[in-house]
């Protein structure tokens, strides 16, 4: 453990950005503004390369710094500290690095919105919070961030607040998880009552000498399903995904930086974060694996029908995120950070692209109204079409590695993970160039000039639209790195580099039982077959979009209407919001209309207020005429008081 | 020596006669009386405690009585002559202003 001062600035640089726009934004010029929220945020990834490259040595690590005293009660007590390990400097430096880009491309993307001040303060609030996350040191302080990346998911999600769908996106979000921030919370009383601290390396240290949970439920168990719940709901699992898709009512940059990036990873970072707990609850590990392998491919078959372009991205990040996640549930937690940053590139790629084609067309985000847009925005459609390649995994780009290393860790669990895992990545491979051929393929732009003034005045796009258009490079600069960090950010994997530079974080504490098995020279061959496997698919997955959409793009709906029902069903989302609405939303609407609202406020609050005070009025009112202004009266009433209180006296006797 | 208990009872019935009188009459000047009937009536039962216990103050207690009686009386007849200049009337039934 050793001390750096500089790590506090990292996550307080955007929050001053933050005050800063927020309060004299409304004030100031586009450029004051723009110039304090990229100097800010550029300012804390600064500080974090120069953290990350001249002063982290795997030897002195972990770094912490305590910022300031927090709670004290007894023997427990929390800090505002900050904590520095591998893992938080893969986060740290994810977070910083794609969040400036991101920052960048909004200064372009938002140029012409009313509320451009407010979308820079947020987005610089938002990565106050992320960073307090990613280098907390203790759970409390991570509960902070975790709360903090959703209030700003929320601001942001409804920023065009004007628009009921925004609006309620927004609502849904947050509502949803709170419920699993309900989890989240026990798993943390649970820690304080049993261990007594929320410190991260002396809670470990408390955890690492107990013994690993059976099949039977146990303490650990428990702790590591209820934090799974928290994490089910910001990274959008099964069963509370059902935000994510909603939340791309918000701006594009918000959808690539919160939505695909940072925020919804959170999760798979506090699982990674939380290892040993999970190492010694294979119960709890089981049900992340169970989680992730489902949701992955669940969310892969309902972005084949979709025809929203974010909708079909934000499917994929759900998809993704279930990768990391069986990742994390067969054990290896560092594979699982390593798809997390590879697809914080692509994603975020894919989204900023698809940002830059609704830009380029005036907002419209239906991709039956795109269609031959390459020729119109060959960038957008070079580094999209990279980001595409690296999420299907094809090689050697980015997302191939780590796909890769999933699936092959996967099968050395189960084949079932493997398996789903496969056909999960043919999908995605499949419904990625789908999107690709919908959108820049095809001869002809199908989008109708008509349609343009409405979509400018819903998503605030001030400027003309005669034709599609190139976005400026403010916005295409921030594609072009993430492109090349798409295409060559899975080479930090080879030969298990990545893995290892993340070693002293999940191989000290890991119970021996769990650590991976040594790889001998036969299972070499296993591996580049398992290899083969996912290559092909994914090629596969590119040739049947080609075919369905490009060759004979009749086709498509042909096989619709043939499946019919079934493909329905997927267009719908399997209809899992109306269930959640049969099930849950409405009871609670109704319960809350009938039981909540008219019995129990109007009829027992407001009618014992409005009770009393008839009360009151009645009694005043008989009252009212004892005073009748008739002197002879009132001086009776003195003297039958007076008689009252005598024979009081005389018959009690005097004291 | 006459017992204490018939000054008191004398005393009770002044001061019965004096409230009797002060709800039952109408004039403002009865009344008044009504109320000095009732002071002397207080005064009578102090001084009798007096000689009995030989105790001063409940002599001086009724000088005390006496004097603010005075002043009372000064006082309400001005308010009695202010009244019956304004509203040609002693009877309290008809000085009902405040009446609600």
């Amino acid at each position: 453990m050793t001390p750096n001062p500089n790590l506090w600035l990292i996550p307080m640089l955007p929050l001053a950005g933050a005050a800063i726009n927020g309060v004299f934004g409304r004030q100031s010029s586009k450029k004051a503004i723009s110039a304090v929220a990229l100097t800010f945020c550029g300012g804390a990834f600064l500080i974090a390369l120069w953290i990350a490259l001249f002063q982290f040595s795997s030897a002195s690590a972990p770094y912490y710094f305590d910022l300031a005293h927090w709670l004290r009660s007894g023997d427990f007590h929390v800090d505002f500290s900050f904590y520095l390990d591998q893992l938080s400097l893969v986060m740290m430096l994810v977070v910083t690095g794609v969040g400036f880009l991101i920052h960048i491309y909004s200064v372009g993307y938002m140029w012409d919105d009313n509320g451009y001040y407010r979308f820079m303060a947020y987005l610089n609030l938002f990565m106050f919070f992320m960073l307090t996350l990613v280098l907390a040191r203790n759970y409390l302080m991570m509960f902070i961030g975790w709360e903090g990346v959703g209030l700003a998911s929320y601001l942001l999600i409804g920023f065009w607040f004007t628009k009921d769908s925004a609006a309620s996106a927004g609502k849904k979000a947050f509502i949803v998880n709170r419920i699993g921030d309900f989890g989240f919370l026990i798993a943390l009383f649970l820690l304080i009552k049993h261990f007594g601290t929320l410190d991260f390396p002396a809670l470990f240290a408390n955890i690492q000498p107990l013994s690993p949970e059976t099949a039977g439920a146990g303490l650990l168990t428990s702790i590591g399903i209820l934090l799974m719940v928290g994490a089910c709901g910001k990274s959008a699992q099964i069963p509370l995904y059902v935000w994510l898709p909603d939340a791309m009512e918000g701006p594009t940059p918000v959808s690539a930086l919160i939505h695909a990036a940072t925020m919804v990873t959170a999760g798979v970072y506090m699982v990674a974060r939380s290892h040993v707990i999970f190492e010694r609850a294979p119960s709890a590990l089981t049900v992340v694996a169970i989680i992730g392998a489902l949701t992955a491919l669940f969310a892969a078959t309902i972005g084949i029908a979709q025809t929203d372009i974010k909708k079909v991205l934000a499917y994929s990040t759900v998809s993704q995120l279930g990768y990391m996640f069986m990742a994390c549930g067969v054990g290896a937690f560092s594979v699982g950070i390593f798809h997390l940053m590879t697809h914080a590139f692509f994603k975020g790629l894919l989204f900023l692209a698809a940002g830059s084609v609704i830009h380029g067309i005036g907002g419209e985000q239906d991709m039956r109204k795109m269609g031959g847009l390459r020729s119109y925005m060959p960038w957008t459609f070079a580094v999209m079409g990279i980001a595409t390649l690296a999420i299907a995994g094809i090689p050697p780009l980015a997302g191939f590695w780590s796909k890769d290393e999933i699936l092959a860790r996967a099968f050395d669990t189960s084949w079932v993970y493997w398996l789903i895992g496969v056909i999960t990545a043919f999908i995605t491979s499949f419904y990625m160039f789908r999107l690709m051929y919908m959108t820049f393929g095809g001869g002809e732009y199908r989008g109708a000039s008509s349609h343009d003034d409405h979509a400018h005045a819903s998503h605030g796009h001030g400027h003309g639209h005669g034709e599609p258009h190139e976005s400026p490079w403010v916005m295409l600069g921030p594609l072009v790195i993430l492109a090349i960090l798409s295409v060559f950010g899975g080479f930090v994997g080879l030969g298990n580099h990545f893995e290892h530079f993340l070693d002293p974080v999940f191989k000290v504490a890991s119970d021996p039982g769990l650590q991976e098995p040594a790889r001998e020279a036969g299972e070499k061959t296993q591996e580049y077959l398992l290899m083969g496997v996912s290559v092909a698919v994914a090629a596969l997955g590119w040739l049947l979009a080609h075919t369905l959409y490009s060759s004979r793009p009749q086709l498509p709906a042909r096989i619709a209407d043939s499946l019919g029902r079934l493909y329905k069903a997927v267009a719908n989302k399997y209809y899992v919001d109306e269930l959640y609405a049969v099930l849950f939303v409405n009871p609670l609407v109704d319960g809350s209309t009938t039981i909540l609202w008219k019995g129990v406020d109007q009829g027992v609050i407001d009618a014992t207020v409005n009770e009393s005070a008839d009360t009151a009025r009645h009694v005043s009112d008989n009252l009212r005429h004892m005073q009748s202004g008739n002197l002879r009266s009132y001086a009776g009433w003195v003297a039958a008081g007076g008689a009252v209180v005598i024979a009081y006296m005389v018959w009690m006797g005097v004291r | 020596m006459v017992p204490l208990s018939y000054y008191l009872v004398l005393s009770g019935i002044l001061f019965v006669c004096g409230v009797l009188g002060f709800l039952i009459k109408r004039n403002i000047i009865t009344i008044f009386m009504s109320i000095e009937l009732m002071l002397n009536g207080v005064n009578l039962s102090f001084v009798a405690f007096a000689a009995q216990w030989h105790a001063l103050s409940g002599q001086i207690f009724v000088f005390f009585v006496m004097v603010v009686a005075a002043a009372e009386a000064a006082v309400g007849l001005a308010i009695i002559i202010a009244v019956f200049r304004t509203r040609e009337t002693l009877n309290v039934d008809q000085v009902n202003l405040l009446k609600l």
